[in-house]
């Protein structure tokens, strides 16, 4: 990120004015609404959210919208499929001089990890595939989190959720949204986390200036579905980066660069502790097994990094 | 206006590109191929001036269809069977976007089995979705239908999508005279895409498709997609009328063929009708007195039409390529609710035939007729008929054996 202006390099560079309107009916405490706010803080309003079935539905509920820009909703699965409708459309206006290209608006698709890794995903693939200009926001909090948190391709090793409530939690692994987007060769991808807004803020104005498909991959800690509580979401955001089990990086050009490498990593524990979804390999006896695994697993990521 | 001999897909093409249509998401699957192919080329070759874009599936085709006929521009699309319903959430979910474009159904049966040829369980499994539908016979009727239809559903007192449907092999494989209107007149005829009030545009945000969680909401919405719907009753009549003034051909939402003075009526939609007009020829010749319906409007139903061109028969047939399991017809469902009610009904005879591409013979035709007639003379109404003969059911014995005896070839000796 060194080699690119950025007029974020601190805290108080941020814009201290927000676009996104409150009183919205989502959870206190909601991780994937704090990365929203600080995403569209950036992205302005000259914005149209093509929005696919998840929480963030419910941002805008007739006659409410907390969004100052364009609003549309279409379905799980084809959010990018309305992206390219909306697309094509403002491009063939104002080449044909029919609107000004004053009008012109970013196409941004907003979902959750569900549509982004599961049922939309042939849709976005399709999206990157025709070089779709458009932005993709994935607030992952790692589940089914509008349907009351059952396991998605996102959800992590062992976490409890309403479909994965045995003694191991769920059975599988966190699906790689991040490599899945990298191997189509879009123009960016990142994640990131709404609590390291500086990051965010980078990489949010640096794939604003790109064109062709672009992915920002937001870890959403999850108040109701991860169970803490909603004051501890920052700090386990804050973790979940510390502790190497949410690596905040970007692809562009054909590599990837992590983008806040983690010193002395903590170990993860200290992060799943704080969840209720982990409660299981606590209580009432330590799953040392589960634990050294997720452990292992978060060790071998960071020994692949140079 | 040149005369020319086209395929009903081709049609269907000419439709699309007299229309002036801007934007063209696709998806190939038979027997629609032709339509996007033909389409393809123009654009490729600068004779239309379109952007066409194939999308990954039926389902984003028609998303992307809705978005960008809400964001301003004039969107023509074009599946068939398994396509349709493969998109069948978003057929619903665009209709409330309000946002008014063209898509083709070529018709075919829907699996299981899956096959090629043609009957109406695809688009009938559309009806309630909120896309207006006509019904063509003819490939002269499929390229009118389009530039009517592009009328209709952008007029705003509809605001709504349109499918025009044709059969598969019997209409987009067959080539018919079709005369192709002048593409100044044609252009003036649908005139400049109006996006209505709802596009996206930086000056005038706006949200669209939100949800509403409440039934008094929601049913406002719902209500008035219906109104709408209903509205393009009168909205057609003027259209249409338009058109024949504009271009010499009727396309009335109720075709009827030499049904006037006839005692009894065959009752059926799409190309097949085409066959029954030959057998009304046929039985009139024989001394009988009887006719054709053929309702083109599908969606909205032209209940008034309906009933004025059939209360005071003796007797209908109603011929259903579709097949509602565990109930019967829907064309026959929905012209015995039409009549309910109303004085001098006749009795409805229900028929099943076509399903998949099979012929419905003359001798068929003949032999409804005369089914129909018994139960005008007797009062007493048969349960709905599967056409079917007694040659098939042994071809499909053959066949059965012929299965039977390749798996004992197979099978390891006991």
């Amino acid at each position: 990120m060194n080699e690119t202006k950025t007029a974020f390099k601190r805290m108080k560079d941020l814009p201290s004015t927000h676009l996104l309107g409150t009183g919205t009916p989502m959870c206190a405490g909601c991780g994937g609404l704090q990365a929203i706010h600080e995403i569209y803080d950036i992205l302005g309003e000259k914005t149209v959210f093509v929005n696919a079935a998840g929480c963030m539905t419910l941002l805008s509920v007739y006659p409410f919208t907390p969004f100052r820009g364009s609003w549309l909703y279409t379905s799980m699965g084809s959010a990018p499929a309305g992206a390219q409708g909306v697309r094509d459309a403002l491009d063939i206006l104002i080449q044909k001089k029919r609107i000004d290209s004053r009008e012109n608006l970013n196409v941004v698709v907003l979902t959750g990890d569900g549509a982004a890794n599961g049922i939309g995903m042939s849709a976005t693939s399709g999206a990157i595939e025709r070089d779709l200009d458009f932005i993709y926001i994935c607030y992952d909090n790692e589940g089914y989190g509008n349907t009351g948190q059952q396991y998605s391709s996102a959800t992590p090793h062992a976490a409890r959720t309403a479909t994965s409530k045995g003694p191991r939690g769920f059975p599988g692994y966190k699906k790689d949204l991040f490599s899945i987007w990298a191997s189509h060769k879009p123009t960016y991808v990142a994640t990131v986390v709404g609590a390291e807004p500086v990051d965010l803020a980078r990489k949010v104005e640096k794939s604003k200036k790109m064109k062709g498909p672009r992915m920002l991959i937001a870890l959403s800690p999850c108040p109701t579905g991860w169970d803490f509580n909603p004051m501890e979401a920052v700090e386990i955001g804050k973790l979940a980066v510390r502790t190497g089990v949410w690596p905040l990086k970007e692809y562009a050009d054909g590599k990837v660069v992590h983008t806040k490498i983690p010193g002395r990593r903590p170990p993860v524990e200290e992060y799943l502790k704080l969840q209720g979804r982990y409660a299981h390999l606590f209580r009432p006896d330590r799953n040392e097994t589960l634990l050294r695994e997720i452990q292992a697993r978060v060790d071998a990521y960071w020994d692949g990094v140079e | 206006m040149k005369r020319k001999l086209l395929t009903g897909n081709a049609a269907a093409a000419w439709g699309a590109r007299l229309a002036r249509t801007d934007y063209v998401p696709a998806f190939p699957i038979t027997p629609q191929t032709e339509i996007i192919e033909t389409i393809a080329n123009w654009v490729d070759n600068g004779e239309m001036d379109a952007r066409m874009v194939t999308l990954d599936s039926e389902h984003s085709m028609i998303t992307a269809a809705g978005a960008a006929a809400t964001t301003g521009v004039r969107v023509f699309t074009a599946t068939s069977s398994q396509g349709l319903l493969y998109g069948m959430e978003m057929l619903y979910t665009v209709a409330g976007w309000r946002a008014p474009f063209v898509l083709v159904n070529v018709s075919r049966g829907l699996a299981t089995p899956i096959t090629l040829e043609p009957d109406h369980n695809d688009i009938l499994a559309a009806r309630d979705s909120g896309f207006l539908q006509i019904h063509c016979a003819t490939c002269q009727e499929v390229l009118d239908s389009i530039l009517i239809a592009f009328r209709l559903g952008e007029d705003e007192r509809v605001r709504l999508p349109v499918i025009v449907n044709l059969d598969g092999f019997y209409l987009s494989f067959t080539r018919e005279p079709v005369e192709i209107p002048d593409a100044e007149a044609a252009g003036r005829f649908v005139s400049s895409y109006d996006a209505g009030n709802i596009p996206f545009r930086a000056s005038a945000p706006v949200s669209q498709a939100v949800a509403a969680i409440g039934g008094t909401a929601y049913s406002y919405f719902r209500y008035e997609t219906h109104l709408a719907a209903q509205n393009a009753l009168s909205v057609y009549e003027e259209v249409a009328g338009e058109f024949t003034r504009r271009f010499g051909r009727t396309h009335d939402a109720v075709e009827t063929y030499r049904s006037d003075e006839a005692e009894y009526v065959f009752v059926m939609i799409g190309s097949f009708a085409t066959k029954a007009k030959e057998a009304v020829d046929r039985l009139r010749e024989a001394g009988w007195s009887i006719g054709l319906v053929r309702p083109r409007l599908l969606r909205p139903f032209p209940e008034e039409q309906i009933r004025r061109v059939l209360t005071g028969k003796k007797g209908i047939a109603v011929i259903d390529q579709n097949l509602s399991m565990g109930k019967g017809g829907v064309l026959y469902m929905e012209l015995a609710s039409a009549l309910h009610g109303q004085a001098n009904v006749p009795p409805l005879v229900s028929f099943i035939g076509g399903l998949g591409g099979r012929d419905i013979t003359p001798e068929e035709f003949y032999e409804m007729a005369s089914v129909t007639r018994t139960a005008a003379e007797t009062e007493e109404i048969p349960p709905p008929r599967l056409l079917y003969t007694k040659g098939e059911i042994r071809e499909v014995r053959k066949l059965q054996a012929i299965a039977h005896a390749e798996r004992l070839e197979l099978e390891p000796e006991k």
